[in-house]
């Protein structure tokens, strides 16, 4: 499939990327050569062949609901950017997730 | 043109846990800021989540009880969106094979039985919480992240878009919550946003089968807050329509004290979730056998117990109904029999003056100061003719304040009724000198006349008299 | 030979013998880092009071008579991915420049539960991208063995450090050939378990379905000794596997009479390096004097690796690293608001390579694409697993050469998919899940150390472990040195 300038900024908006004005036509025939190279995979007949997700065939592993030590609050936040009163401080949010 | 509201909730239960759903951190409520939080629910660079057995059998529990389908095959996976209260950049939750699907749950609304779909059950973890350090959003320049709440598990509830009222709505919400309670897998204290709803409502003209643009409010924590809202955009909504405008499809935020709802106006891209299956947790599998088993350990649930209430007590269905609405009234009302007090006048009492009360100080039933028991031995006085169904009322104000049994409050205020017909004679000689009128009525053929002359020997033995004995005592003398 | 161009194994028991003190080994390599690191650039944070300390510890358990285990006393290196509590963790990006882990990996706990000495935090690709430690954001790692050639990577550093006799022993992780082409291009033995054999708990993740920790030594003896210490299952990485943990060393046998060795038809294709060819041919026939049979196999799949692998790898790093927003930890570039401080963050701190790979992912996650790349991806992965087990119905073990060259020259590979391309006899592995190791087999024209890997079934590292011994016996690559001291 064709990447397009437009795929370029939105995949880099979901990205979080700014892509400069300049870097865009770059960006958009490197992926585009890459991409394209993975279109082989078109020719594969898949059919009735159930993906892979897990290397290694397991299921049901489970903890048991057991307390276990939290770290200490100063350690929790030993590598936070910015810290007040105990909380990790941030640039206001205004939307709600 | 006449509209109908189409209403489908989302219901966010926090499971009762002891630890976090993904790691060992506790998720006790309430806890200083950032002092329950690990490396895993830090989401630092390294981490790998482990699943806690428990939340993968209450989510089973509440798939069971709500009439689901369990897939034996389930899994997690990664649903992308970037925020602050969200460290990984994901939550990990369930997108195409959640733990249980296809339910449906029964709601009463005005006497009415109604079936409510539901769409799916899965399990997720929750995210952290801002803090705003101005007065209000807006004055803060900036916002503090707690991640204590990353982490604590939640089962998400989807509905069908089934319900058409704000009632409709709140009967199911409510019946939920039962359920969830009964099955004992979440404490539902929605002030402590243990259970939280989003609503999506839309309009349709009546007659038409297709859905309408919908609006979705998020976050909803209290009954009323859900039908206030309901209500107010389903007049908004209508106001939109009659006045040929479009509803925009967007979220809208509830503000309980304007009682309006506002666009949220997000800047946000359109969403993307890029769900991708969580390569870091093993699926889950779920035998057959293991899912009789979970079914035939359910406990009762409240449609189950209120028929019984009814089959075995008499009770009507709408008493039975309120009774079995939750946990904690449905276990009261068993504490009040079990004293062998009768159940009709239990299921009176308890929908009588117990809520009466309890609405009034803001209590439940679990914290009542007139427990089971003790309503139980009040009861059990008045059917033994130790007081009278008026003085009970007097006791059980007594009752509300003052730790005693009830037989001592009415021995130490003097209410026992007075059955002795020598002790009302007097009084009963008294007032048929007193009520000539009345006297002549009745001897006249008006029988019905008695009925004055009754209330005047209670009023004259402050309530104490049997009201039986004074009847026949009149009819006696009265010839 | 230098002390520090000694097997761990030689080095533990000349401690033992107390031929040697732990002090002037550990000496002995940091003289040798003071030495080289400016010119090999192998560590990003070298950790020498911690050595120190750990020799002295080592020495009066000598003096007193106490046993000592394998690693004690014996300066190894970890890549910077693997988390070690209180010493800085960058993964060579700017992104997580003063991050220091507040835990240990897994690994490092079972390290040191065993007294082991850390050297220091070893350079790598960025976040483990890459084939040839270019993409590291602090410093270009060198090939040994010439200069002007890369290491290979993502484990670069830890595959040149071992080469260069600044760490005795060292830890990557392979992804998609991360431990072994760097292992191939330095002339060290380097070691993929099987997905599941080592936990991954602490290793920041770059594809969670494919990554793991391993290995890199300067023989198979100490490959074998170092997997008896990381190896097993953990309860904090529900990947691993449970499968009991044999003793490795056990394996160490000069014993291949009957081994079926499988050559696949699509490894050794037109327009491979005459060079590695003939080597990793010479290697297999040398095999036969041994006794083994060698059966020609077929991976039919082989050509879509590349693809499948640079789909599933970027959509897994795309959602990993999304944690890299300068909220909590690592790097923050300001900005208006805290969409634009994600966004200043991320575009300003992630080197270009881990930028395309997040966009490449992202593309194949978003809506639209999921099915065609993504799930596509799965699906031939599918296949490709399918090829092996297949494969090992009628084999013991697969040979192919490690890389299709020896190391490349620093900034011969500019453009990106021609570097991919060099991961083919690597990535399938990962994809497949099963362990492959990278032993030397000779030396091209220039001095250039080729590898020979040896692919085995799922959790039989013992099978490829008593393979490459076996050759490691009948050859003598393993005793050439860099700088020609033999």
């Amino acid at each position: 499939m064709k990447v397009t300038e437009e795929d370029i900024l939105h995949i880099a908006a979901l990205s979080r990327l700014k892509i400069a004005k300049e870097e865009e036509k770059n960006y958009q025939e490197e992926l585009d050569k890459i991409i394209s190279y993975m279109d082989i995979l078109e020719g594969v007949d898949t059919e009735n062949v159930p993906p892979t997700t897990y290397a290694l065939p397991m299921e049901n592993v489970f903890r048991e609901d057991e307390p276990k030590d939290s770290l200490d609050r100063e350690l929790a936040l030993s590598n936070a950017p910015e810290v007040e009163d105990g909380y990790f401080k941030v640039p206001r949010v205004l939307e709600e997730s | 043109m006449r509209y109908e509201a189409v209403i489908g909730l989302e219901i966010h239960s926090e499971l009762k846990t002891n630890t976090k759903i993904f790691c060992g951190c506790k998720t006790t409520f309430g806890a200083e800021q950032n002092t329950h939080v690990c490396p895993v629910c830090l989401g630092l660079p390294g981490v790998l989540p482990t699943v806690n057995k428990k939340v993968v059998e209450f989510a089973i529990k509440a798939g069971l009880a709500t009439n689901c389908k369990i897939n034996e095959y389930s899994k997690f996976d990664r649903k992308n969106y970037y925020y602050p209260d969200l460290p990984k950049n994901w939550q990990t939750s369930q997108y195409d094979l959640p733990i249980a699907e296809h339910g449906y749950v029964e709601i009463l609304v005005d006497s009415e039985k109604k079936k409510i779909g539901l769409t799916r059950i899965h399990m997720e973890e929750d995210a952290g919480k801002l803090v705003h350090s101005g007065t209000n959003i807006k004055d803060s320049a900036s916002s503090n992240v707690d991640y204590n709440r990353t982490g604590v598990p939640l089962i998400e509830i989807v509905s069908e878009p089934d319900m058409r009222s704000a009632a409709e709505a709140r009967a199911y919400m409510e019946k939920i919550k039962a359920i969830l309670e009964y099955i004992d897998v979440s404490n539902c204290r929605m002030e402590e946003g243990n259970l939280r709803a989003d609503i999506n409502v839309s309009l349709r003209p009546v007659g038409e089968s297709k859905l309408g643009t919908r609006t979705e409010m998020k976050n909803i924590n209290s009954f009323k807050a859900l039908e206030d809202a309901i209500n107010y955009e389903i007049e908004r909504q209508t106001e939109v329509l009659e006045d040929g405008g479009e509803i925009i499809q967007e979220t809208r935020t509830w503000d309980p004290a304007k009682g309006i709802t506002l666009s949220m106006r997000s800047k946000e891209d359109a969403h993307d979730y890029r769900y991708m299956p969580e390569p870091d947790l093993p699926p889950i599998v779920t035998t057959k056998e293991e899912i009789e088993n979970y079914r035939k350990n359910l406990p009762e649930l409240p449609d189950a117990r209120r028929a019984r209430l009814e089959k075995e007590y008499g009770l009507s269905e709408y008493d039975a109904s309120i009774i079995t609405s939750s946990r904690e009234m449905a276990e009261y009302f068993d504490g009040v029999i079990a004293t062998g007090a009768d159940a009709k006048q239990a299921a009176n009492w308890i929908m009588g003056d117990l809520s009466k009360n309890l609405n009034a100080d803001g209590v439940t039933v679990k914290d009542s100061p007139v427990d089971a028991k003790r309503l139980g031995e009040m009861i059990l006085l008045i059917q033994k003719g130790t007081i009278s169904g008026k003085i009970a009322k007097q006791v059980f104000s007594e009752m509300w304040k003052n730790p005693d049994s009830p037989e001592k409050i009415v021995k130490d205020k003097g209410l026992v009724q007075i059955t002795d017909t020598k002790a009302i004679e007097g009084i009963v000689d008294e007032v048929i000198a007193k009520n000539q009128k009345a006297v002549d009525d009745y001897k006249n053929g008006n029988k019905k006349a008695i009925g004055a002359l009754v209330g005047q020997v209670m009023k004259a033995s402050k309530g104490k008299a049997n009201p039986q004995a004074v009847n026949e005592l009149l009819a006696k003398k009265l010839g | 030979m230098e002390l520090y161009f000694e097997t761990a194994a030689s080095l533990h028991s000349m401690l033992k013998n107390k031929k040697i003190t732990a002090k002037e080994l550990t000496e002995a390599v940091i003289s040798r880092i003071d030495a080289t690191e400016n010119e090999i650039g192998a560590y990003l944070t070298v950790t020498k009071e911690n050595a120190l300390e750990n020799a002295k510890k080592t020495d009066e358990k000598i003096a007193k008579g106490e046993e000592i285990g394998f690693l004690e006393g014996l300066p190894g290196g970890i890549k910077d991915n693997i988390c070690t509590k209180g010493v800085k963790t960058t993964c060579a990006s700017k992104i997580l420049e003063n991050f220091v882990p507040p835990y240990n990996a897994t690994v490092v706990e079972k390290l040191l539960g065993v007294n082991y000495s850390l050297m220091g935090k070893l350079n790598m690709d960025e976040f483990a991208m890459g084939g040839s430690t270019e993409n590291s954001a602090y410093k270009l790692t060198k090939n040994p063995w010439d200069k002007e050639r890369v290491p290979g990577g993502s484990s670069g550093g830890a595959a040149a450090s071992v080469a260069a006799g600044s760490a005795v022993w060292s830890l990557g992780s392979d992804t998609g050939g991360s431990i072994r082409q760097p292992a191939s291009f330095c002339g060290v033995v380097g070691l993929k378990p099987t997905y599941g054999r080592v936990s991954r708990y602490g290793l920041v993740a770059y594809a969670s379905s494919l990554d793991q920790i391993g290995p890199v030594t300067r023989d198979v003896t100490d490959a074998a000794n170092i997997m008896n210490i990381i190896a097993g299952n953990d309860a904090m990485d529900s990947t691993s596997s449970k499968k009991a943990v044999p003793d490795y060393t056990k394996s160490l046998v000069k014993d291949v009479k009957g081994l079926k060795i499988g050559c696949p038809k699509e490894y050794f294709a037109d327009g491979m390096d005459k060079e590695v060819e003939n080597a990793v041919r010479a290697a297999i026939a040398s095999y036969k004097d041994m006794g083994a049979e060698i059966v020609d196999i077929s991976l039919p799949h082989t050509k879509y690796a590349i693809s499948s692998y640079y789909l599933i790898a970027p959509a897994e790093a795309a959602t990993n690293l999304q944690r890299y927003d300068g909220v909590s930890y690592g790097a923050r570039v300001d900005g208006e608001d805290i969409v634009s401080l994600m966004t200043n963050t991320r575009t300003a701190k992630f080197g270009a390579e881990v930028k395309r790979r997040i966009m490449i992912g992202n593309y194949a996650l978003s809506a639209g694409y999921y099915d065609a790349y993504y799930l596509k991806a799965l699906k031939v992965r599918t296949l490709i697993q399918q090829d092996f087990t297949e494969a090992f119905k009628s084999v013991d073990v697969i040979m192919t050469p490690t890389a299709p060259t020896a190391a490349f020259k620093i900034g011969e590979m500019e453009d990106p998919l021609k570097l991919y391309l060099q991961d083919i006899y690597t990535v399938p592995i990962n994809l497949a899940g099963v362990p492959g190791i990278s032993v030397p087999c000779g030396f091209t024209q220039n001095n250039l150390p080729i590898g020979l890997q040896i692919i085995g079934r799922p959790l039989d590292e013992e099978t490829i472990i008593r393979a490459a011994y076996a050759y490691e016996q009948e050859n003598n690559w393993k005793d050439k040195r860099v700088g020609g001291e033999n």
